[in-house]
């Protein structure tokens, strides 16, 4: 993947997947502040929001142990998966000793994190999406690019052309003479989908919340796929993150609220399944839960950038973004895109890569994440934090181990220009010269094209003149006449 | 009350207009300002690009430059917010890293005292009518760390509200981010002319002949994209506005 401005600057070029983008994120944050404006207690509700997952991450050993045993105890099997190669390795043996070659999948971002699918396919097993903004994005061979609605970026008419070119190589075929209208296109993925609910033995699933108390997994949604993969198949695999644990069920009030009203601007998602262990006679007869952390305790070890663990990946934070809505979500090259993506990902993979290292700068530091979180998560002060890390390096936790990184390369042109800035802005006597230096050659400032870094700013944005005469010295002049000198 | 003027060092090389103006309107209300001569930069620039211990020198240089004074006046929302948000993790970073605990106190010292300009007129002079004159119609652009930072909420809409003459129409979208975000601007050029290109249109469907905002910072990128793109639409900061009357015209 290239790093982040490359990519994001293909995307601000492409005006169909920008026009796609822009209406779709326009429409659901109108949406959102409309559902949010209607609780009186809104701000009450997000700072409690932020509170029940601090306290849950300042304990979170405690609270994992207690869903370990609650889980146990209600009849499921509980494994743990330091990383993306062990867990894939534990989901792959789990559907082997099934005998089966095909599984379903209701959305789980932890799986997409860890290319589960691809491991899947490695070991000659198929995994179908069943969320039907999933399906689209698998059908398309593309990547999500929303973490709620990943196919954001296709319009109507390019669904139906996916679903009348590819359907028919994963199953049930799309009827003759597709339109796209909206009911059409639901149709032919309903009745697609049908085919292998009603087949499949194994589902895949993850969760937006694990009770520690009960050991009760819950999953909110929209299409009723959910449930479907949840009830029907014999064994079900949830594919979880670690800090996904709440304490209690009384905790869940709040997130019930807040969720849905940031996500979808629903005062209440339409599906909400909640499931405990096994029970006889109903819904699956195996369960297992992969507790994932993959770089999560690694996080928690660092005060600033831990917050982000907080995410309940309701995708606001997306919606709002001037720069996601610009640069779409492929340009993050993340199952997590936009702000939330732009913290998390470079902190649960390490800022090594270019792309990493490039992730906390694809912001303007606006703020309009911060303040549509509902759970307050200060996204730009965790931007500067990780940016500070990738230049200047400094004390990071991998592994469980703690270390000093060094500065990210390809910085110290950077370095030496900022530094220079501050050696001379720390020395008014030299700044002044430098003003004045430029009040004189001010005529000779071109407007239109700058050379080095000033290239960038002048492909679509003139230079202001350069004034004759500095403020500082506007002052110094003033006072003299003043004094009469 | 001892009041100085922090005119920030984008103002002071590329928009001295603007400390003008907040000199011309302070006297006008009646407030004596000084301009200590040894401020130059908040440091903004270094820390949002995570240069911290590059922004640490000048942290103490503002604190020392604004030492004994009760307000600290910034026409700038984001110097203003930079102060006010950021010096604290400054500090806390700095001790948290053994290094004293002299930095934490300096910045602590004067996050109270820092105001943006309209914060000063509006919550410690209490005026919202400064007797201006600007016979013009104008459309505000609230920046977003005035917006989100400092929360200036209505008080530089009030400020203007209040002025004769002027007629004040609403930008839409205006709560969108311009696109300037200080590095970002040439780290991220593509996206950052893209939400430029979106906010001049915007600008212009409100026909203003003046789009006005309390950070020179984005005006810097907001009127270098309308330049480009031809408009006629003029940037001014919200002091220039303000300073101006009938019987004496600013500049
Ligand atoms: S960071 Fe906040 S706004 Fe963004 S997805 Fe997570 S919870 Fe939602």
């Amino acid at each position: 993947m290239p790093p982040f401005p490359r990519a994001a600057k293909d995307a601000v070029g492409d005006t169909t997947l920008r026009g796609n983008l822009r209406h779709a994120t326009h429409t659901i944050r109108d949406k959102r502040a409309a559902a949010v404006a209607e609780l009186p207690d809104w701000d009450r509700l997000r700072a409690a929001g932020a509170a029940i997952k601090d306290r849950t991450l300042r304990h979170l050993d405690h609270y994992l142990e207690q869903l370990e045993a609650s889980v146990t105890a209600a009849g499921g099997i509980v494994h743990w998966a330091a990383d993306a190669a062990e867990a894939n390795r534990i989901v792959t043996d789990l559907v082997r000793e099934t005998g089966e070659r095909e599984v379903i999948k209701v959305k789980s971002m932890a799986t997409q994190e860890i290319g589960l699918n691809e491991a899947l396919e490695a070991a000659g097993i198929r995994a179908n999406e069943t969320d039907l903004a999933e399906l689209i994005v698998q059908l398309g061979d593309d990547l999500p690019s929303h973490i709620l609605v990943p196919a954001i970026h296709r319009n109507r008419g390019e669904i139906r052309d996916i679903f009348t070119e590819k359907m028919a190589r994963w199953g049930r075929a799309a009827p003759e003479g597709l339109t796209d209208s909206p009911a059409e296109l639901a149709e032919a993925a309903r009745l697609h989908l049908r085919e292998k609910f009603l087949r499949a033995r194994v589902g895949i699933s993850g969760a937006n919340f694990m009770v520690a108390e009960t050991g009760t997994l819950v999953v909110v949604e929209s299409e009723g796929n959910g449930r479907m993969c949840l009830t029907l198949p014999e064994t079900l695999i949830s594919v979880v993150g670690i800090e996904k644990v709440i304490p209690s069920w009384q905790d869940l009030e709040v997130f019930l609220q807040t969720l849905p009203r940031s996500s979808t601007a629903e005062r209440m998602n339409p599906y909400t399944s909640m499931w405990t262990g096994t029970t006889d006679g109903d819904g699956p007869r195996v369960f297992h839960l992969v507790l994932l952390d993959n770089g999560r305790t690694d996080t928690l070890a660092d005060e600033v950038g831990r917050q982000a663990l907080r995410c309940i990946r309701c995708s606001a934070c997306l919606n709002v973004c001037p720069v996601y809505e610009r640069a779409g979500g492929h340009a993050y090259g993340s199952p997590y895109p936009g702000p939330i993506g732009a913290i998390l990902t470079p902190q649960l993979r390490g800022t090594a890569s270019e792309l990493d290292a490039s992730l906390p700068y694809a912001s303007s530091l606006c703020g309009a994440c911060y303040e549509v979180c509902p759970v307050a998560i200060d996204i730009p002060e965790v931007l500067v934090h990780l940016r500070e890390r990738v230049v200047q390096g400094g004390p990071v936790t991998v592994r469980g181990t703690r270390t000093r990184i060094r500065p990210a390369k390809g910085h110290a042109a950077e370095r030496a220009a900022l530094r220079a800035a501050t050696w001379a802005l720390d020395r008014p006597g030299a700044l002044r010269a430098g003003q004045r230096l430029a009040g004189r050659a001010r005529r000779l400032v071109p407007r239109r094209r700058l050379l080095g870094p000033g290239r960038a700013w002048t492909a679509s944005r003139d230079v202001p003149a350069v004034p004759a005469e500095p403020f500082r010295d506007w002052w110094q002049r003033r006072t003299r006449e003043a004094g009469g000198e | 009350m001892r009041v100085a003027l922090f005119v920030t060092c984008v103002n002071d090389t590329l928009y001295p207009q603007t400390g003008r103006a907040v000199v011309t309107l302070l006297e006008r209300l009646g407030v004596s300002v000084d301009f200590p001569s040894e401020q130059s930069c908040c440091g903004q620039p270094q820390f949002n690009t995570g240069y911290r211990y590059e922004s640490e020198p000048l942290v103490r240089r503002y604190a020392k430059a604004f030492e004994g004074y009760d307000y600290i006046v910034a026409p700038s929302g984001s110097c203003a917010a930079m102060v006010r948000d950021n010096y604290p993790r400054i500090g806390r970073k700095a001790a948290a890293e053994g290094r004293g605990g002299e930095l934490a106190e300096l910045a602590a010292s004067v996050v109270p005292r820092t105001l943006e300009l309209t914060e000063f007129l509006v919550d410690v002079l209490g005026v919202t009518d400064v007797g201006a004159y600007y016979p013009h119609r104008v459309t505000y652009h609230p920046t977003c760390h005035g917006l989100r930072m400092l929360g200036l909420g209505e008080r530089p809409r009030r400020l203007l509200s209040a002025v004769r003459g002027l007629e004040l129409v609403e930008l839409p979208g205006a709560q969108e981010c311009c696109g300037f975000g200080g590095t970002f601007a040439v780290k991220n050029a593509a996206v950052s002319a893209a939400m430029g290109a979106d906010k001049a249109r915007n600008i212009e469907t409100t026909g203003a002949s003046a789009v006005c905002t309390v950070d020179n910072s984005c005006q810097m990128h907001i009127g270098g994209t309308l330049s480009r793109l031809g408009s006629r639409v003029r940037p001014v900061h919200i002091a220039e506005i303000l300073a101006n009357t009938e019987e004496v015209p600013f500049r």
